[in-house]
């Protein structure tokens, strides 16, 4: 059995669905955080897969879809640092964790 | 240097001075004197010159505003006889108010804001004078209303110079509105509003088929006249002008703005003496003001407030001139013997306020003959001038120029002509009770005990002055600037009309005021000045606070409804229901933002 341009997506979406839902339904801020990234990745693989697919008229892979791989790793190792401060700081004011604990802004 | 240059030159060497003045002068008084004075010499001089010149016959303009066949507005000048006169007159009063200003203004503040503003009067003044069309005069026209309020405000720490300096800008704008609508509504009519396009006989012909019409805009241009030439009802101005320095009283009456009325009347003459309608109404108008002005002059007590009411009254007399008279060079002689005679009785008020050390009450003057001798002399020489003394075709200059006047007034308009004679002798009155009461009798104050002349700087441009206001209505005289016609058929009982008017004025004031110790004669509806002016305040008040109360109320309840309240009030409501939406739960908001993303996407494919 080959592996097709077919596996490679089912693989993502199936990583994109599990991240989807546990941003959607997990409660703990760092879970949510992970998932977060884990949607970054599935889109990542996606990337790659296509540009592995999609051979031009030389044989060449299309590079375009993984410089924009990088790039996007790139930017998660920032966001990841930004946001993992964000958890920081707000565990020490709140003393928590838990999403349903933060709804100050609540009318 | 040709004769096309030298009228920009004039233009704008004053209007050059005032710059630099308002920019160095305050770091030197000398130098913002001198530069002052220097451009005026220079504008004198050259007004001179261009006086021996002929006529310009080519146009001497470049344009301003330029759409071939709709519209097109050149800055030009003027030079034709009319504007030549005026600018001698003008170019050479205002030298000698500007030198005797250094002995007035000596210790007074800012006397470098007062230069700078005097230079700015006079470019105002040629502005208008030199203009060739009736856009680029009325501008000039604001501008000389800005100037006078610059002027007449200038102690403006003091709540009557700067109320005073405020009515005059005010009234004559209502004036001034009365103006515009007339230039719009001949430029509606003809296409133009340059002066040599609108004087084509082709253009009266166009104008004279619609007689109202034209006589509505005659009328509306007059009003501009009836403001800046403070006639009735628009007069209230000039006397309170009066609060402002009193070489600037000098300035404003003989040369520099209330002239301006009368010479935009001259100017628009080759219109107006084929609308008799109009010239009706400006008239009466002159005539009317003229004999109100010369009774409210009778009972004042400021000197200078007595010379302002004169003024109106003689612009009064130029005005009738122009209603009356076949040409313009009646009423334009008159105002050329006026301001000579006019801005020499300002300049010797001057001269006694500053001997009086800022005294301006007659009652408070007396027997000042010997003390002030020179100012006397001028003022004898002013007095008589205005009040025509002469007979059989000899006399001082007023004599000449207003007895003109009247006879035409006589032939032409025979009540008229007996309202301006029975004027010429409470003139006589008037004038001659300032001076019995100022010079002669015996001092009614300390100060009064202990005046002095004034300094030379001061006394010469009196002397120099008093020349022409003897000699300036001599025939000799009048033939190089005038060709003034005397009607036919007077009736020769004109002259001894007046010769008794002018003996009855003065030999009642002397009657009266030889030894009084205040005033004899009390008559408060004049003295009120026909309790005009408290009429205006009146009127002012009730409109305005009606006004005011109407645009309160609807500020409050009409447009803060629809600006203030509603929008609100609506906001609140919106953030009242929107806010239900914040539920507090993170995962919420991701959820709602990822079905605004499907959402979007679907709306997207599906177009």
């Amino acid at each position: 059995m080959t592996l097709t341009l077919a596996h490679y997506l089912a693989a993502s979406g199936a990583l994109f669905t599990i991240g989807l839902a546990g941003v959607m339904l997990r409660r703990n801020i760092i879970i949510i955080f992970m998932c977060l990234e884990l949607m970054l990745n599935a889109a990542n693989l996606s990337l790659v897969a296509f540009s592995r697919f999609n051979l031009s008229v030389e044989g060449m892979p299309n590079y375009s879809g993984q410089v924009l791989v990088f790039f996007i790793i790139t930017v998660a190792a920032a966001e990841v640092a930004v946001g993992l401060a964000i958890i920081v700081a707000l565990f020490r004011a709140r003393q928590t964790t838990h999403v349903e604990d933060l709804d100050s802004m609540k009318f | 240097m040709d004769a096309a240059t030298v009228p920009w030159i004039i233009l704008f060497t004053p209007l050059a001075a005032a710059v630099v003045i308002l920019f160095f002068g305050r770091y030197s008084k000398p130098f913002s004197a001198g530069l002052a004075i220097g451009a005026t010499l220079i504008c004198g001089i050259l007004s001179w010159w261009l006086f021996t010149r002929p006529d310009a016959t080519e146009p001497n303009q470049f344009f301003w505003i330029n759409l071939p066949d709709i519209f097109s507005v050149p800055i030009g000048v003027t030079v034709d006889h009319l504007s030549k006169v005026m600018l001698v007159v003008v170019n050479t009063i205002a030298p000698l108010v500007f030198i005797y200003s250094l002995g007035y203004m000596k210790h007074e503040e800012g006397y470098w804001r007062y230069f700078a503003g005097l230079s700015l009067f006079l470019f105002s003044m040629l502005g208008i004078v030199l203009a060739d069309n009736f856009l680029m005069m009325f501008i000039f026209w604001e501008l000389v209303g800005l100037s006078s309020y610059i002027l007449i405000g200038h102690y403006y720490p003091k709540d009557s110079a700067a109320d005073a300096s405020k009515q005059a800008f005010l009234v004559n704008r209502i004036g001034d509105f009365g103006f515009m609508l007339g230039i719009l509504m001949l430029w509606l009519a003809t296409g133009t509003v340059v002066f040599s396009q609108l004087f084509t006989s082709e253009t009266l012909a166009l104008l004279q088929g619609n007689g109202l019409y034209l006589t509505i805009a005659c009328v509306l241009i007059f009003c501009g006249t009836v403001g800046k030439s403070a006639q009735l009802p628009l007069h209230v101005w000039l006397p309170n002008s009066m609060e402002g320095p009193t070489p600037v009283s000098a300035l404003l009456h003989a040369a520099t703005m209330v002239a301006a009325g009368v010479f935009m009347l001259a100017r628009f003459f080759p219109v107006l003496e084929h609308v008799p309608a109009a010239r009706d109404v400006i008239a009466w108008v002159g005539g009317i003001t003229c004999l109100v002005a010369a009774l409210m002059a009778t009972q004042q007590d400021d000197i200078k407030r007595i010379l302002a009411y004169s003024t109106i009254s003689q612009l009064g007399y130029m005005v009738l001139g122009v209603g009356v008279a076949e040409s313009w060079d009646v009423p334009m002689f008159h105002l050329f013997t006026h301001a000579f005679f006019k801005c020499l009785l300002f300049l010797c008020a001057g001269s006694v306020i500053v001997g009086m050390h800022h005294e301006q009450n007659i009652w408070k003057m007396g027997a000042l003959k010997n003390k002030m001798p020179f100012t006397f002399l001028c003022t004898i020489a002013g007095t008589l001038a205005i009040t025509g003394f002469g007979f059989h075709g000899i006399g001082f200059s007023g004599f000449y120029s207003k007895d003109t006047i009247i006879m035409w007034a006589v032939v032409k308009a025979p009540v008229l002509g007996w309202i301006a004679a029975v004027t010429a002798g409470l003139t006589a009155f008037y004038m001659f009770r300032l001076l019995i009461v100022v010079f002669l009798g015996v001092p009614r104050s300390e100060e009064a005990k202990k005046a002095h002349e004034s300094p030379l700087v001061m006394v010469v441009p009196l002397l120099l002055l008093a020349i022409p206001a003897v000699i300036g209505g001599w025939p000799f005289i009048e033939h190089i600037f005038f060709h003034t016609t005397e009607p036919e058929n007077v009736p020769s009982i004109v002259h001894y009309a007046l010769l008794a008017m002018f003996l009855g004025g003065a030999g009642l004031a002397w009657v009266l005021y030889r030894r009084a110790a205040k005033d004899p004669v009390s008559i408060p509806l004049f003295a009120n000045r026909l309790y005009i002016d408290n009429l205006y305040t009146w009127i002012v008040k009730v409109f305005q606070d009606g006004v005011a109360w109407l645009a309160g109320w609807s500020d409050r309840w009409i447009v803060d409804l629809f600006v203030a309240q509603v929008p609100s009030k609506l906001t609140w409501a919106c953030g009242y229901v929107l806010r239900f939406l914040q539920l507090g739960n993170i995962q919420a908001y991701a959820f709602f933002f990822g079905a605004g993303v499907v959402g979007l996407i679907y709306l997207l494919i599906a177009r």
